[in-house]
């Protein structure tokens, strides 16, 4: 039985769902869910699969990138610390729609993984607790992991006032 | 340093106050280590009992921009700690001088991002740079005996040198493919950012 046959059963066992669809990757399986299904899934992985941890939160700007048919992709990766199962499940989103419900009532982890999610790719999460910027100065408008963002950046870097000796 | 023997006997050396001043000034730098990255390590290095910084007479880092008068800008410069760095150069009692070591903090290094400052001498005046990725302990001294040197070339009593520097000399605040990104950004009506943190 390959890996995802069996996460399929154990989960369509639990919740089924159609539009859930899979695919694995040298012995990592990889769930993909519609935003809409998302919140339901990652409680019945956390109740119901033992999926108590989660590591990392994080998004993919998918344009240009051959064959995607979406713009963004956010990532989950799950590991079951009894077991040592992992499991990555992904949403796909769209502009102009891009929230997601926030992952924090679930795994407290998810606090300043989500904020950089958004800090880097302007993801919402929805119903974060305090959902502003980890890295960057708040003032910052721009998403800079995204790829229409130019790598050097739009003048932000430059933009202080130049010190002389009179002020000092 | 311009002296000369009094003919009347050993105990009197004439000088200038200049010199004098320059002298004292220059076997005393007390730097103020401004270590953001991995030049800070060769930095801590160069003080330390191998390289043994304190040979030539600076070994008394300071942690507080109010007793120290040569800043060594040891790292790479981002965004967020850019207004930190004016701030502690502002902090600095004058007379004082700026090393800017590391390829980083001179020019922004293999960063190229749109983070990372591309140069300090953008915004605060320079005096000796160090190049390197990252410089050898070695090269900071020789750039400290060099600020040495010149400090007793150009120095004066009362700092009338920083009157003509008055405004760092590196290159101008926003290049020229940064401006045409800028424009990109605002193109109906383009203007150089003013002082503006909401970008
Ligand atoms: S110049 Fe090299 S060693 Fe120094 S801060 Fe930059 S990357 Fe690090």
């Amino acid at each position: 039985m390959t890996l995802i046959a069996k996460w399929q059963e154990r989960l369509d066992a639990l919740m089924p769902d159609d539009s859930r669809r899979w695919s694995e990757f040298r012995a990592q399986c990889r769930l993909i869910v519609s935003s809409d299904r998302l919140a339901a899934t990652m409680s019945t992985l956390r109740d119901k699969c033992g999926m108590d941890m989660l590591i990392d939160v994080t998004a993919i700007d998918l344009l240009e990138y051959q064959g995607a048919r979406d713009r963004f992709e956010v990532v989950y990766c799950l590991l079951n610390t009894e077991s040592g199962e992992r499991l990555t499940v992904s949403v796909y989103l769209n502009e102009p729609e891009l929230t997601v419900p926030s992952m924090y009532s679930l795994w407290k982890s998810a606090d300043w993984l989500e904020r950089e999610a958004y800090d880097m790719f302007g993801i919402r999460f929805e119903n974060h607790p305090n959902l502003k910027r980890l890295l960057l100065p708040e003032q910052f408008a721009s998403y800079p992991l995204r790829k229409d963002y130019p790598m050097q950046g739009r003048g932000e870097r430059h933009n202080f006032p130049v010190v002389t000796r009179a002020q000092s | 340093m311009a002296t000369q023997m009094n003919p009347t006997g050993d105990n009197v050396i004439w000088t200038r106050l200049d010199a004098a001043a320059n002298w004292a000034r220059k076997n005393s730098l007390w730097p103020m280590p401004f270590a953001t990255a991995c030049c800070g390590i060769e930095l801590m290095a160069a003080s330390a009992s191998r390289h043994d910084l304190s040979r030539f007479g600076s070994e008394v880092m300071r942690f507080t921009p109010r007793q120290c008068d040569l800043m060594i800008v040891a790292g790479r410069v981002v965004m967020k700690m850019l207004p930190v760095l004016q701030r502690i150069w502002l902090q600095m009692p004058e007379p004082k001088w700026c090393i800017s070591m590391g390829a980083c903090a001179c020019s922004g290094g293999v960063f190229d991002t749109y983070a990372v400052v591309q140069g300090i001498d953008r915004f605060i005046p320079v005096d000796v740079y160090i190049p390197g990725c990252p410089p050898r302990p070695e090269q900071l001294i020789r750039a400290v005996l060099d600020l040495q040197e010149k400090i007793q070339q150009t120095g004066t009593v009362y700092g009338k040198e920083f009157a003509s520097r008055t405004s760092p000399e590196g290159p101008p605040r926003f290049d020229r493919d940064e401006i045409e990104r800028i424009r990109d950004r605002q193109p109906k009506k383009f203007q150089l950012p003013i002082y503006n943190p909401r970008h």
